[in-house]
């Protein structure tokens, strides 16, 4: 074990340093010299068509620079989708144009009509208002069921209808899944809400455009989780900018959960402004736009069912989803409510029959796209909703029920119905281990005493499992990608023996600068403070494709092994010749090399100094110099699981829930680094019970937002949630990627709100409620309240 | 935010003749103000500080009264009444968070009049008197509906002269987000009878449930109200709750006041 922490080490996060003492530099930071402002016009109507637009008031204001309206981008295109999906009848997704700024139509609150650039964002936003928008307003399509009832308004009238797609999956199985229903000896079903969210990172989204016309070379900065695709798309799809004449530099980012994964409009247009305008120009979302532009999350209505034969075996699922897609396509939401939900339908469970059924609908809202767990919650909480359900309506043990069925260890590799091969995991080791940690045997006496303080206890499991460390590239390829989803990683390793790690991934949080650094150090056994981990600027990365779905460890850190890996190759090649021995006999431990079998050896910088200095160097073998890219595919997907248990007590006079107790059983496969491992399993806690409890993203008939702010929006705060209970003690090897490891960022929002809910359906029943089937997220107290007086 | 012109007198004079000027606006804690502006929904042409009037500052008894001036914050009066009025330094304690506090006054809130703020309950549950620099407004008289009161152009607040009652409580059910009362009850029992203001539950703003008052003046335990429901109708309807699920906390707020009362 290296001095100051390998894989394994509980490190402490080395960027914090600069987070906590208010040292970041986040985009917002940057200030360039002649820089102008941009303020957006926004639509205040969800729907409406654009007669006319008046500027001229608004262009004689003073510091007024230029006024852009959608005619200044005819030329550009508009913001591609990065996911084609194709529906059950073999027929590819509708697809509307998505541009810069509103052309003809609005069709959301928020929706950018005109681009103000000023010398000063006061100057910007006074203008907006002097600038007449002769807009003739249209009804608005806002509940999912009456937009694709024939008739309705269409939210885009090139489409044939508000239809996106009609997916199935797997088609073929349709049939079968239905007659297995019609031979069930039970069937239970759940008609459900997964609640529309906003991601809310604490920093909102910034771009500035810079344009150096000397060189012809665009910049720019932007919050971005993933800079080489916004270069890819922005340049490619939108302004026909070659990625050699556009660098995209994403600094640090304050959280991203999802919602910066994607391009959006105002990253286009500060880029194109900047060239126009000659001048850097910088937008600034507040948090009230960011409400209204940031893309949405979940949002789907539901139905699952679940057939059982007479020894309570499962033997088919049936899921019926129309998920909202929002006004326009973001980046990756075709894939969402289809790939990424659909093909977790089984769960852990070997259930032989599943078929899944998803319409995605266009509505006169922002745009939905991924979140933390993004289609894997949807999944999830389907599932674990109509399980404890059905071992209500069967009078059977909840656990028991879901460890009949369960996948067993032995049975790994576990092909799925739904496409899935999953390579490892042991749900009896967490499920045992979460009923330990929790007590759960002796919940029993806990609802006593609590019902001698007047308060409904509860307890409520889910069993999750998840696919994430994204993706086999030809895979997803086929399954309508339009890009690939390996990773990458240039290891550098200087003169004197200190290595710089350029990774295509971004850290926004997770600690990558802590843990890439620790992998390389305990492959060759320096201190990892010799190692900088370099992210965020397509100028001095290799191209990777960014972080999202917990892959920047199982993708990311696999292509950091391999780099790594022929690093040490071509250094004890170097060792050899200094030795005098066959590069066979080297060894490397703790940084030295030595010759196997003798004491002759030496350190690792007087190898690397001989790779830069090479005096003494085999020159007609070996190139000098230290440096080595790798790209990383992976075979398969990565499949972290876990028990989580939840325990909460109910005001029976308010309806309000107290999460008293939360206990997160993980299998990650191997972890790096522990407490950032653990500080990632409570985010997502935070925020899978934020959905469950709090958090509501919602619009009125007219396409109203109703939960524009933090007076009404509810983030989860701390008293909101208790003290974790968190383990992964309980880890499988992910077997296909060289450190064994599956990914941690999303489990604890998709395995949480299940658990949430069961509990307190758990505590209605124990207190005699017994009438209260379900009660849709967020579990307010004014829903829980009205659920008891039914 | 608009450009606007700052003044910050000393005197309450000075306050007065400032704000004459047309446009001009007092600013006390600024906890709605300011946002309001920032949000370019709120456009004054000159805002008069009333933050550096020491005679509107602080918290002192007269008799069997406590006077708080009317710049004096959420945080002060927390500490500073904790003594001599304890249902109210535990009101003033429970109002956002210390950030609001330590900036948001009494005054401010008195004449912003949120229908979901805490400061009316506690005014007009004990039957406090509103001093401003022209008059003394009773309680009843002072809360004029949502956002509404009976102040007029350029008339200050002064101080809030608060009667201590025997024993008095608030309890406070959060609207999760803001945090404001989705439903709050203040409860103060006084010699000659009981008074119970309600909060963030009627679209009129603050109200007294004479019902519960009537019950609590005969007997002050809550037994006495459990049988009492306040109507839904004229309740507030939202995201956070319906207008039954608040007639519900008023009688369960006003219950758990009674029993915290002291």
């Amino acid at each position: 074990m290296p001095k100051d922490g390998g894989i394994g080490a509980s490190t402490k996060r080395r960027e914090d340093n600069r987070f906590l003492t208010g040292n970041g530099r986040y985009t917002d930071d940057i200030n360039l010299r002649g820089q102008a402002y941009v303020h957006f016009l926004r639509s205040d109507v969800a729907h409406g068509r654009i007669k006319g637009i008046d500027t001229s008031a608004a262009e004689a204001m003073p510091g007024v620079i230029r006024i852009f309206t959608a005619a200044d981008f005819s030329a550009a295109g508009g913001l591609p989708c990065g996911w084609q999906v194709t529906d059950r009848f073999g027929q590819p997704m509708q697809e509307p144009k998505h541009p810069i700024l509103a052309e003809g139509k609005v069709r959301h609150v928020g929706d950018p009509i005109c681009g103000i650039v000023a010398e000063t964002l006061e100057q910007a936003r006074d203008a907006a208002e002097a600038i007449e928008v002769d807009i003739e307003e249209l009804p608005a399509v806002i509940d999912m069921a009456k937009a694709l009832e024939d008739g309705s308004v269409k939210v885009h009238d090139d489409l044939t209808s508000n239809l996106c797609y009609d997916w199935g999956f797997v088609e073929e199985n349709r049939e079968a899944v239905d007659e297995a229903f019609a031979r069930a000896a039970h069937v239970v079903s759940v008609d459900l809400v997964n609640n529309r969210l906003c991601a809310n990172p604490m920093e909102t989204r910034v771009a500035i455009g810079d344009y150096d016309p000397w060189n012809d070379q665009h910049t720019l900065y932007t919050t971005s989780q993933n800079p080489h695709v916004i270069r890819l798309l922005m340049g490619a799809f939108v302004l026909s900018l070659p990625e050699h004449k556009l660098r995209v530099v994403a600094p640090d980012v304050g959280g991203g959960f999802g919602s910066k994964i994607y391009h959006y409009a105002e990253e286009a247009f500060c880029t194109q402004a900047a060239k126009w305008l000659k001048r850097p120009v910088k937008w600034a979302s507040t948090r009230s736009e960011a409400f209204l532009s940031d893309a949405h999350a979940r949002d789907h209505i539901s139905r699952i069912e679940l057939a059982l034969d007479a020894d309570h075996n499962f033997t088919a699922i049936r899921s019926t989803t129309l998920a909202n897609m929002g006004a326009y396509l973001s980046t990756f939401a075709p894939s969402i409510p289809t790939w990424l939900h659909g093909t977790l339908m089984a769960g852990p469970y070997k259930t032989p029959l599943v078929y899944v059924n998803v319409r995605a609908v266009f509505t006169n809202t922002v745009a939905v796209d991924a979140y933390r767990g993004a289609g894997r919650p949807e999944a999830t909480f389907q599932l674990e909703r109509v399980i404890d359900q059905a071992a209500r309506e069967l009078g059977v043990d909840p656990v028991e029920l879901r460890r009949k069925n369960f996948i067993k260890p032995d049975q790994f590799p576990y092909q799925t119905p739904v496409a899935l091969e999953y390579d490892s995991g042991n749900f009896d080791a967490t499920l045992d281990k979460a009923l330990q940690l929790s007590d759960y045997a002796n919940i029993d006496k806990r609802v006593a005493e609590a019902a001698s303080r007047g308060k409904l206890r509860g307890i409520g499991m889910s069993q999750y499992i998840e696919a994430c460390g994204i993706a086999p590239s030809n895979l997803v390829g086929q399954l309508g990608a339009r890009a690939g989803l390996y990773e990458t990683a240039t290891v550098r390793v200087n003169a004197t023996g200190s290595i710089s790690v350029l990774t295509g991934c971004h850290s926004h949080g997770q600690g990558h600068e802590t843990s890439f650094p620790q992998i390389v150090a305990d492959m060759i056994g320096i201190d990892a403070s010799q190692i900088d981990l370099v992210h965020g600027d397509t100028a001095n990365t290799p191209m990777g494709m960014g972080t999202y779905g917990s892959r920047s460890i199982a993708v990311g850190g696999s292509a950091l092994v391999k780099a790594t890996n022929k690093i040490i190759d071509k250094a004890k090649k170097i060792a050899a010749h200094l030795l005098e021995a066959s590069p066979e006999d080297i060894e490397l431990k703790d940084g030295k090399f030595s010759v196997a079998g003798t004491d002759k050896s030496v350190e690792w910088a007087a190898v690397t100094l001989a790779a830069y200095v090479p005096h003494n160097y085999p020159l007609e073998d070996l190139e000098p110099g230290l440096e080595e890219t790798s790209f990383y595919d992976p075979n398969n997907f990565t499949f972290p699981s876990g028990c989580y248990i939840c325990e909460v007590e109910v005001d029976p006079e308010t309806g309000k829930v107290d999460i008293v107790n939360f206990t997160a059983a993980d299998d990650f496969g191997v972890v790096i680094n522990p407490m950032i491992v653990e500080g990632q399993v409570h985010g997502g806690l935070a925020q899978g019970i934020g959905q469950a409890m709090t958090e509501n993203c919602v619009y009125d008939e007219n396409g109203q937002l109703l939960s524009g702010s933090f007076m009404d929006y509810t983030m989860p705060r701390a008293d909101d949630v208790p003290s974790f209970t968190v383990d992964h003690s309980q880890f499988t090897h992910c077997t296909h990627n060289p450190l064994g490891a599956k990914g941690c960022g999303e489990a604890g929002a998709i395995g949480s709100p299940p658990a949430v809910v069961n509990a307190v359906i758990d505590a209605m029943h124990r207190g005699g409620l017994t009438h209260v089937r379900h009660i849709d997220m967020p579990v307010t107290p004014s829903r829980v309240w009205a659920a008891m007086q039914n | 935010m608009y450009a606007f012109d700052f003044v910050k007198p000393s005197s309450l004079d000075e306050a007065v003749a400032a704000l004459a000027d047309e446009g001009a606006q007092p600013l006390s804690g600024g906890q709605t103000l300011l946002a309001s502006m920032k949000q370019r929904l709120n456009a004054p042409e000159k805002l008069v500080s009333l933050r550096a009037i020491p005679e509107l500052q602080g918290v002192r008894r007269e008799g069997d009264t406590l006077v708080v001036g009317a710049a004096t914050t959420h945080a002060r009066v927390t500490t500073e009444a904790a003594a001599d009025y304890p249902g109210l330094a535990a009101l003033a304690g429970q109002i956002g968070d210390p950030a609001v506090r330590n900036l948001g006054t009494i005054g401010g809130s008195l004449a912003n009049n949120d229908p979901s703020a805490c400061y009316p309950a506690a005014v007009l549950g004990s039957g406090a008197t509103v001093a401003t620099n022209r008059r003394k407004i009773a309680a009843d008289d002072f809360f004029a509906g949502m956002f509404t009161t009976v102040l007029e152009e350029g008339e200050i607040i002064t101080a809030v002269h608060f009667p201590i009652p025997q024993r008095a409580a608030y309890a406070k059910f959060q609207q999760p987000a803001s945090r404001f009362a989705l439903t709050a009850a203040y409860v103060a029992q006084f010699a000659d009878g009981v008074r119970v203001a309600i909060t963030g539950a009627s679209e009129g703003g603050v109200f007294r449930w004479s019902e519960a008052e009537a019950a609590l003046s005969a007997d002050f335990r809550p037994e006495a109200v459990a049988g009492l429901k306040a109507p839904a109708e004229g309740m507030i309807g939202d995201l956070h709750g319906t207008p039954e699920y608040r007639a519900h906390l008023v009688g369960v707020m006003t219950r758990r006041a009674v029993a915290a009362a002291r």
